[in-house]
């Protein structure tokens, strides 16, 4: 039996005073020193932790721990002392699109290398924008497991980057037509180059050396820095307008490389083929103005293989008034290139906006390949994401100062919970593999596709949206 | 402990078809309305009331307040905390009694509390808990000044966005008696029990494992009150709950739990769980800390680990095998109706009508935003579609296939309040299932940590002997009733607004229903 694909984990604590969401608080200097404190009952012995957890920091900056939010304290006081509070740090993390509980889910994922589990139901809202307004499916009693029996340790993940032939010719016993070649990675995911502002020591290096433990590949962009060459499987280069030359001996060892959209790219192509016929060739192309276009265009090119499409940070087309999300572009483009005939030839690797390990599920299901990511494994270094990346400014998460361990074991943490609930996903939609999942929006419900089937026949129109 | 069990397996041998109706004595639980405060010292309230230093005793305040905020307990010298969850806050402030005005030392404070800030989510907002905490303590919805919405969330869809479209006034005066609220359960002539229920929801599925047996038994002895039913989920069948076997369904999930045939033949509905709408597609999911000593027994499992149901049934890939499962039941108990749990994939309808023609009595959908112990957070969102969506598709169906009047359909999966229960039906559900509101009506906060270390610190959701004493099931019982009581009355008023005598006429009536987000003019001439 061929071995399976496991990401190995270990707990890799945080490095900074932990945020909570909810700490007590006692607003009245009132105690009945009653000697029955209902701190000392607190089932989850949080009090206790908190204490000794703020005695072992080297500053006192910790207020609000880990409080449950069970309120059993509070309700429990003899004087009605203590109150909860929602923790004004917590409150501050993240933005409108990477919020404070994204962030909050992914340092715990970072830390357990665990799938988030809790009790009761679901709390948010009932849909949103973006990733928000889809709901995968489920296979139930008529059809179980559409793939057949299975676990889901047999359930793969894998997927092959390049260009793929349409169909196979065979003359004399042979196949007429040679295979293009193709790099296989065990995850529909990259690690892709993190964003300027965050130019950290060894941060490629982290990244690079999580890509290697979990077997993916890193997109990390040339800087003509010297690499470790038994990693460069896991590396691909960005050859952008302003890098300098890779070198011809490091690209023969490469499996694939990116490079910049530019008019002359199929003769790009064709030089860095020159010398390395083997290479997987991505060329990214930027989802501003024209970027949909340009996407389908370049995927009608006999030479392009991979295209890797990128919207902004939050999944939002580049520059845009009124942005589409990367969930809408993503199906667009997918569409255009079926009805092309072009789009089981191309690999489409899509970034820009993936927060969560659904959205991974989701963007394949609108037509990925493969998804990018670069914005959660920094979450994962405990990044706030409090956009105070600027030169005089101080970073709270102090993020200089990561040790190489500590960044790759919580990247690499992050990159396992996230396999392990594609696979639960996955498991539920009765799907044996991820490619297959690729496109299929009828393994997914949309929720302006449910709105019209239903309330629509129903009361009309929609006036909102 | 009597040891029913015994006295069935004796008396079995001689009974017609090997069948066993219960033989335990079934205990009677009045519906009658009791008021029962909450259980804590300091209640969650909106409002905080502060008494300060300039208090002179004068009692002013007691003799003012209506709602029994201030109270001097006898022979006490000072007054006590403010009961800060019976206050109606700043509503007060134009009614005469208002305390924080009329204090003649201006000792009293009022704030909005920060603890309702912290309470709630969009799914539940504070007010619809604090509301459901106050019919189960009065048996009422709340006093309109406490500005509750006790009707809706604030998810922003579905349920949230529905409303009635309630005539200016009702076509036909009727009182309270002339109204049904009941719906039968069995619509199959196949010689089984007609069995009615008269309320149009009954309890969901809760394991002992998951939940606490105190939970359990007030759950039951609500339902035997309300002529309804409640469900023992996945986790074996209590010894405890036989005195109320006759409104038990027990339910046979993937994992078999507790489940011998014994155990089916005590009741009179039988539940299959194929999915469950937390965690559609995924099984079930208790975590090592909650399997203790009590439920490895029940379960018959070993102490401490983490106990899968795994999804699915891997005895069932198609409706011929689904048949043979339900035929399996209808044989071991020959007098029980058959319920088919599913969730709601993008071909629920199909999914519902082939259950129908494999021969099951109740067709029950649980939507995407269902309650759980237990479930991954990339479950309880992402897949599934919610249940509004899924009623209508299914009632539609089943009327094109010819089956709608055969079949029960009992909708759950997000049902807080008895506008859901109401819309649901109007819908096109008969009726629906229950299990969080029941849950926050024993004091639950949603606070989401069921699953963690011991459970529930209220004793509501956990099995550990500690906590569990934290929750009396002579107070839970009450607690459900009220709820219960509230939700009725509430439905009987919908019920009267419209001029309908029975639930039973609101089923499918989506025409009555109107959406906030929608332009409304469906069959409306233009």
């Amino acid at each position: 039996m061929p071995e399976k694909y496991h990401i190995k984990t270990q707990p890799v604590p945080p490095r900074m005073p932990r945020i909570g969401k909810y700490g007590i608080v006692d607003w009245r200097e009132d105690c009945a020193c009653c000697h029955n404190c209902v701190k000392k009952a607190c089932v989850y012995d949080r009090y206790r932790q908190e204490a000794d957890y703020i005695r072992s920091l080297s500053e006192v900056n910790a207020l609000f721990f880990d409080c449950m939010g069970c309120l059993s304290c509070v309700q429990d006081c003899t004087k009605g002392i203590l109150k909860m509070a929602v923790n004004p740090e917590y409150e501050k993390l993240g933005n409108s699109y990477w919020t404070a509980d994204i962030i909050k889910t992914t340092w715990l994922q970072a830390e357990t290398a665990k799938i988030p589990v809790s009790g009761a139901g679901y709390r948010g809202p009932f849909s949103g924008q973006g990733f928000d307004s889809m709901w995968t499916d489920m296979s139930e009693i008529v059809r179980p497991t559409r793939d057949g029996i299975h676990g889901r340790e047999y359930i793969s993940t894998s997927v092959d980057i390049g260009r793929k032939l349409s169909y196979l010719d065979f003359q004399a016993g042979a196949t007429a037509k040679n295979p293009h070649p193709l790099v296989s990675i065990p995850m529909p995911l990259i690690l892709d180059m993190t964003s300027d502002v965050h130019t950290l020591p060894q941060l490629d290096e982290i990244i690079i050396q999580t890509a290697v433990n979990t077997d993916i590949i890193a997109i990390i962009e040339w800087r003509n820095k010297p690499v470790d060459e038994k990693k460069l499987e896991h590396i691909a280069f960005y050859l952008g307008p302003d890098s300098p030359a890779l070198p011809n001996e490091l690209l023969k060892k490469t499996r694939l490389v990116e490079i910049a959209d530019s008019p002359r790219v199929a003769d790009r192509i064709k030089d860095i083929k020159a010398i390395h016929p083997k290479i997987v060739i991505a060329i990214r192309v930027d989802l501003a103005a024209g970027g949909i276009e340009r996407a389908i265009e370049l995927a009608q090119l006999k030479e392009v293989e991979v295209i890797h499409v990128s919207a902004d940070l939050n999944g939002n087309e580049i520059g845009a008034a009124k942005p589409r999300f990367i969930k809408d572009m993503l199906r667009q483009i997918h569409t255009a290139l079926i009805e092309k005939g072009c789009r089981d030839e191309i690999t489409i690797m899509a970034g820009g906006g993936i927060a969560l390990p659904e959205h991974v599920a989701k963007a394949i299901i609108c037509g990925a390949d493969v998804v990018t990511i670069n914005l959660p494994v920094m979450i994962a270094l405990e990044c706030h994401l409090c956009s105070s990346c600027r030169p005089g400014m101080t970073c709270p998460a102090k993020l200089e100062k990561i040790d190489f361990q500590y960044g790759v074991g919580r990247m690499t943490n992050l990159v396992a919970a996230w396999h392990d609930q594609l696979i639960e996903v996955m498991g539920a939609m009765g799907m044996r593999e991820v490619r297959r999942l690729r496109g299929d929006v009828g393994r997914a419900m949309f929720f302006e596709n449910l709105e019209k089937e239903t309330f629509g026949k129903l009361f009309g129109t929609r006036k909102s949206n | 402990m009597a040891n029913y069990s015994e006295q069935e397996k004796a008396i079995r041998e001689i009974l017609p078809e090997n069948t066993v109706k219960t033989l335990v004595p079934q205990e009677k639980v009045t519906r009658d309305v009791k008021f029962t405060p909450p259980r804590y010292r300091n209640e969650i309230a909106r409002y905080i009331v502060h008494r300060n230093g300039k208090c002179k005793l004068c009692g002013k305040c007691a003799q003012l307040c209506k709602y029994n905020v201030h109270t001097l307990k006898p022979g006490y010298k000072y007054f006590g905390e403010p009961n800060n969850h019976l206050c109606i806050g700043t509503s007060c402030e134009k009614s005469g009694h208002y305390c924080i005005a009329n204090c003649p030392n201006g000792a009293l404070e009022l704030k909005e509390s920060s603890m309702y800030k912290t309470m709630g989510d969009y799914r539940w907002p504070a007010d619809l808990i604090l509301a459901t905490w106050k019919m189960a303590e009065t048996g009422d919805v709340p006093d309109s000044a406490y500005g509750y919405n006790y009707q809706c969330g604030n998810s922003g869809g579905g349920f949230d966005k529905l409303r009635f479209k309630f005539p200016d006034k009702p076509p036909v005066k009727l009182s309270e008696d002339e109204i049904d609220t009941s719906i039968l359960l069995n619509k199959r002539d196949d010689g089984r029990p007609k069995i009615k229920i008269d309320i149009p929801w009954y309890g969901g599925g809760m394991s002992f494992g998951s939940v606490s047996n105190a939970t359990q038994l007030s759950k039951a002895r609500a339902a035997v009150a309300w002529n309804t039913f409640t469900c023992t989920g996945e986790g074996g069948y209590m010894e405890r709950m036989r005195p109320y076997d006759e409104h038990v369904i027990t339910q046979v999930a993937t994992g078999l739990f507790g489940v011998r045939e014994e155990t089916i033949q005590r009741v009179p509905i039988v539940e299959f769980k194929y999915a469950q709408g937390a965690k559609p597609g995924l099984g079930g999911h208790l975590l090592g800390d909650k399997n203790t000593v009590a439920v490895a027994k029940m379960r018959e499992a070993v102490l401490g680990i983490s106990l899968f149901s795994p999804f699915p049934f891997h005895s069932v890939y198609s409706i011929e095998d689904h048949m043979k499962h339900i035929d399996w039941i209808k044989h071991v108990n020959r007098r029980a109706l058959i319920s088919t749990k599913v969730s709601t994939p993008t071909d629920v309808d199909m999914v519902a009508v082939g259950s129908y023609s494999a021969g099951t009595h109740i067709v029950h959908i649980d939507g995407g935003y269902g309650g759980t112990g237990a479930a991954p957070d990339i479950a309880k969102k992402n897949i599934a579609m919610p249940i509004e969506y899924a009623i209508g598709r299914v009632h539609n169906f089943l009327t094109d296939e010819g089956a709608r009047d055969k079949v029960t359909l009992i909708a759950s999966g997000g049902i807080r309040s008895a506008h859901d229960i109401a819309k649901a039906i109007a819908l096109g559900a008969d009726g629906v299932v229950v299990g969080t509101a029941e849950l926050v009506a024993l004091g639950c906060i949603r606070c989401s940590r069921c699953e963690s270390g011991r459970g529930c610190p209220r004793g509501i959701a956990t099995t550990d002997p500690e906590l569990c004493k934290k929750l009396n099931i002579d107070w839970g019982t009450q607690r459900i009733i009220n709820l219960y009581s509230a939700w009725r009355k509430e439905i009987v008023r919908i019920l009267q607004q419209f001029g309908m005598r029975s639930v039973k006429e609101l089923r499918g009536r989506s025409d009555l229903l109107m959406h906030l987000d929608y332009s409304n003019d469906v069959g409306v001439k233009k």
